[in-house]
């Protein structure tokens, strides 16, 4: 087929394909990213000319303690925590078929925040312990999701279902862990429950970037697959798509991706479910659209964190409250699309 | 000869079972048409052959080996299967809902050899959709939407292909264009079909082999006049009618009997 639409590159028995609309909506949103993180390198407490960044990120000027050390690991936290969070989501409504899933209401969210606020105020524990206990809560509380959801197999509705009523178990335990402890913890509990950027460091930045280097190729490759299991299980295994696999796999990535975002930045609302549908409407219909969910997610946290720096400087708003000033209003249009459709 | 064969099959959701010791051998080459009342299992035999539904005793065989054992890959270049109520993504254009059939073909970076191209300039040929190739699956029409999901099986290029009630929700114009189709595929293209259908006499025209099911076992197969007899039809589907030769092709045709 010659065709307009369509680009194809081939060189022996090896060949891609892609949309016309895919590039140019890819090409696009790293430009957007690039653009942010450099305004995030300028613009703060003490405003960078590009000179003075370009100096700052690679000379010993007085202007290297700003950029180095503050501002961009800090950026490569909120970019990679953002790509792994727009991940998450999009395998989900892929999954779900609907655009409303999300990895918040695996369980994986409250758990994480049930077992961070366990640590902070039965331990008293520091940043580390803090990313520790929020994993291991996320993922104990999403293999009891897993459990109790499991029939022959899982079924994405059964598991959200569940999840959202564990959830809500969950956030209870946190309301008894809040009452029962000092203003002081509760203050930096209620911090860490939104999800900031605040005082990112190196080590943050590597262990996201690491968690997003080794999951993200694993979940490109679920794309195709995953396209495939969108036209319905019978015609998903009919294409040769293993179902169940593919169905077991994507979640426990979706759950991982969810798990490095929450180590480096807390439980950052909506960034997960604004990113899959933003991106497969920008890259085109066709498949989830995985490159461009994480793409969008990496600007939406990076976009996010710079305006909550920015808006009210000096004082340093978490990234979570404009992430949900986004978000929210994105959840309750979404809500009523689909009522209007028919679809809920 | 015959690739796809049933031995014994038992088949069932959960604890109910729909279909017992069940065993059908598919002949290569010709086009199986499967009848019976709803809920006589046509569906659930239809969903184990194209192996969506392993069965609880006995097996489906393809080529002699058992169907459950095969690379879920390797199968899908032999035996297509469209689904009753395929779903298209929204915004999806026929030439890339088409080009999804050559999944079982392609890899993460076989994405688009020669081959792919050629099958589904192919399929949108011999469906008569290659001028709809740009439009939107949700633009069209219900039969020109069918002929599309059709296309994508086709360009799976299965020598087997296996057909949901691919005329359900049509207009007798539709179902006849596609049962058309349907007959071409398996003449110049050598294709073997198995197809549930509800008409009987649509059925009778377009089949090579009838087979007729009741409750989960086949009642009677055989060539349609051998399947289509008065005694045969009270028996699976509780009716009394007479059969007569339908005018324009010569097959069986059922009238159902006035009731006092």
């Amino acid at each position: 087929m010659t065709d307009a639409a369509r680009l194809v590159w081939r060189r022996g028995s090896w060949s891609l394909r892609l949309h016309r609309r895919s590039l140019a909506a890819g090409l696009g949103l790293a430009l957007l990213l690039v653009g942010l993180m450099a305004a995030s390198l300028a613009l703060g407490d003490q405003p960078l000319g590009p000179m003075e960044v370009w100096r700052g990120l690679w000379g010993d000027g007085g202007s290297a303690f700003v950029v180095r050390t503050l501002r961009a690991p800090r950026l490569l936290t909120g970019a990679f925590a953002g790509a792994c969070l727009g991940l998450s989501g999009a395998l989900l409504q892929s999954l779900a078929r609907n655009p409303l899933a999300s990895p918040d209401l695996l369980g994986f969210t409250q758990g994480a925040g049930l077992g961070a606020v366990a640590t902070i105020v039965l331990l008293g524990a520091g940043d580390a312990h803090v990313a520790a206990g929020a994993i291991g809560g996320g993922l104990l509380a999403a293999a009891l999701v897993g459990l109790l959801s499991w029939r022959d197999g899982l079924r994405i509705w059964r598991v959200m279902l569940v999840g959202i009523g564990l959830g809500f178990t969950l956030w209870a335990g946190i309301d008894v862990l809040m009452t029962r402890t000092d203003l002081f913890t509760a203050t930096a509990a209620t911090q860490w429950l939104t999800g900031s950027l605040n005082a990112r460091l190196w080590n943050h930045a590597a262990i996201s970037g690491a968690g997003l280097a080794l999951l993200m190729p694993l979940a490109l490759a679920l794309g195709r697959p995953l396209a495939s299991l969108e036209m319905g299980e019978d015609m998903a295994a009919a294409l040769g798509v293993r179902v169940q696999r593919v169905r077991l796999f994507g979640i426990v990535l979706a759950i991982l991706l969810a798990a490095v975002a929450v180590a480096a930045c807390g439980p950052v609302g909506f960034v997960a479910l604004v990113a899959g549908p933003i991106g497969r409407r920008l890259a085109g219909p066709a498949g989830p659209s995985l490159g461009a969910a994480a793409l969008t997610g990496a600007s939406l946290l990076v976009g996010a964190d710079l305006a909550a720096r920015v808006a009210l400087a000096p004082t340093q708003l978490p990234a979570g409250i404009f992430t949900a000033l986004i978000g929210a209003p994105y959840l309750l249009w979404l809500l009523a699309a689909q009522i209007r459709k028919g679809a809920l | 000869m015959t690739r796809l064969e049933a031995r014994g099959i038992t088949l069932g959701y959960g604890t109910g079972t729909i279909v017992r010791d069940l065993s059908l051998r598919v002949p290569d080459g010709q086009v199986t048409v499967i009848i019976g009342p709803n809920a006589c299992g046509k569906s659930t035999l239809l969903r184990a052959l194209a192996r969506l539904l392993p069965p609880a005793t006995g097996a489906v065989t393809l080529d002699g080996k058992a169907i459950a054992r095969r690379p879920t890959r390797e199968v899908a270049r032999i035996l297509g299967l469209l689904p009753q109520t395929p779903l298209a993504p929204e915004g999806i254009t026929v030439a890339d809902l088409v080009a999804r059939g050559r999944a079982p073909h392609q890899g993460a970076f076989r994405q688009w050899s020669n081959a792919d191209a050629a099958a589904v300039g192919a399929a949108l040929e011999a469906t008569g959709t290659t001028a709809l190739a740009e439009m939107r699956v949700e633009e069209l029409s219900g039969g020109q939407r069918q002929r599309v999901w059709i296309a994508m099986a086709l360009a799976q290029e299965t020598p087997l292909l296996l057909l949901d009630e691919p005329t359900t929700f049509l207009d007798l114009r539709h179902q006849i264009e596609v049962l058309a189709l349907v007959r071409r595929l398996n003449k110049d293209l050598g294709r073997t079909i198995v197809m549930v259908l509800h008409d009987i006499g649509l059925a009778c025209r377009y089949a090579d082999h009838l087979v007729a099911m009741k409750e989960g076992r086949i009642v009677a197969e055989g060539a349609p006049e051998e399947v289509v007899t008065p005694a045969i039809i009270r028996e699976v589907f509780g009716l009394e009618v007479r059969v007569i030769a339908d005018p324009e092709t010569g097959t069986p045709l059922v009238i159902p009997r006035r009731t006092p």
